[in-house]
């Protein structure tokens, strides 16, 4: 697989399927163990939910562009949006241990995202839109 | 994602199998309204089959349980539940909110 590897999607729930394939391959190619490979999966699923309902807020009103490229001892993936600006700032800390009832979802996903994945930046370009890169590192030998 | 209903005396077993995302998530929110409408509120969930679930799906499964657990009607009890599930349920800080069992017959005996 040559890389850089870049591919576009139209921003919808409908994608998901084929951007998980897309990255997983990249991370299979690129030689990282089945947990990177989950994490990796499930931040970049993270990461489209987070487009269509913020940057786009709604199914298909824009594209993702989603790029594979091999760093140093590991992945990286730029997810691109045209969408509005996303400031992580603005999302709520998770709340991981409150009781049932008073339990609040909010700011999970970019919980799962930071979590995942070895480095995550956030950047807005006026008139472009959003870039989400993220690197995820093999796990070291032994 | 598919789904598997099967109601029992004193709880309904629902198998999922496939990925639980954005995608899939309302047919499982659909699913357990469903019952819950029915005034159905003790259910198993059985995982095993499940490869991978998002928040999305972690919402739906908070949601239900918040709402079975209400007036102390009943609950939703976990059960095959996969590592990659686990570590999902995890991170999320939802291992406090749900009884997890190992097989579907330790699940249906909290009932």
């Amino acid at each position: 697989m040559d890389f850089p590897k870049t591919e576009t999607f139209p921003g919808a729930g409908s994608s998901l399927e084929a951007i998980n394939t897309f990255v997983t391959e990249a991370a299979q190619a690129i030689g990282l163990d089945e947990d990177a490979i989950f994490g990796v999966q499930l931040a970049v699923e993270e990461a489209c939910d987070n487009i269509i309902e913020h940057a786009y807020a709604g199914a298909s009103k824009g594209d993702i562009e989603c790029s594979c490229d091999i760093v140093t001892d590991g992945l990286k993936i730029v997810l691109r949006d045209s969408g509005r600006p996303f400031d992580p700032e603005s999302v709520p800390k998770p709340d991981l241990d409150s009781p049932l009832e008073e339990r609040d979802i909010g700011g999970l996903g970019l919980h799962f995202i930071k979590n995942l994945m070895d480095e995550v930046r956030f950047e807005f370009f006026p008139g472009s839109g959003n870039v989400l890169t993220m690197v995820k590192r093999k796990t070291p030998a032994g | 994602m598919e789904l598997t209903v099967k109601e029992y005396k004193h709880c309904d077993v629902i198998k999922v199998n496939g990925r639980i995302n954005t995608q899939t998530a309302p047919e499982l929110k659909a699913a357990l309204e469903a019952l819950m409408e029915n005034g159905r509120y003790k259910f198993v969930l059985d995982l095993s089959e499940v490869e991978f679930i998002s928040t999305a799906g972690l919402r739906v499964l908070m949601s239900a349980q918040k709402t079975c657990k209400q007036l102390s009607r009943g609950e939703v009890v976990l059960a095959g539940v996969p590592e990659r599930v686990h570590e999902a349920l995890d991170l999320a800080g939802f291992v406090s909110l749900f009884k997890i069992e190992e097989t579907i017959l330790d699940a249906v005996g909290n009932f």
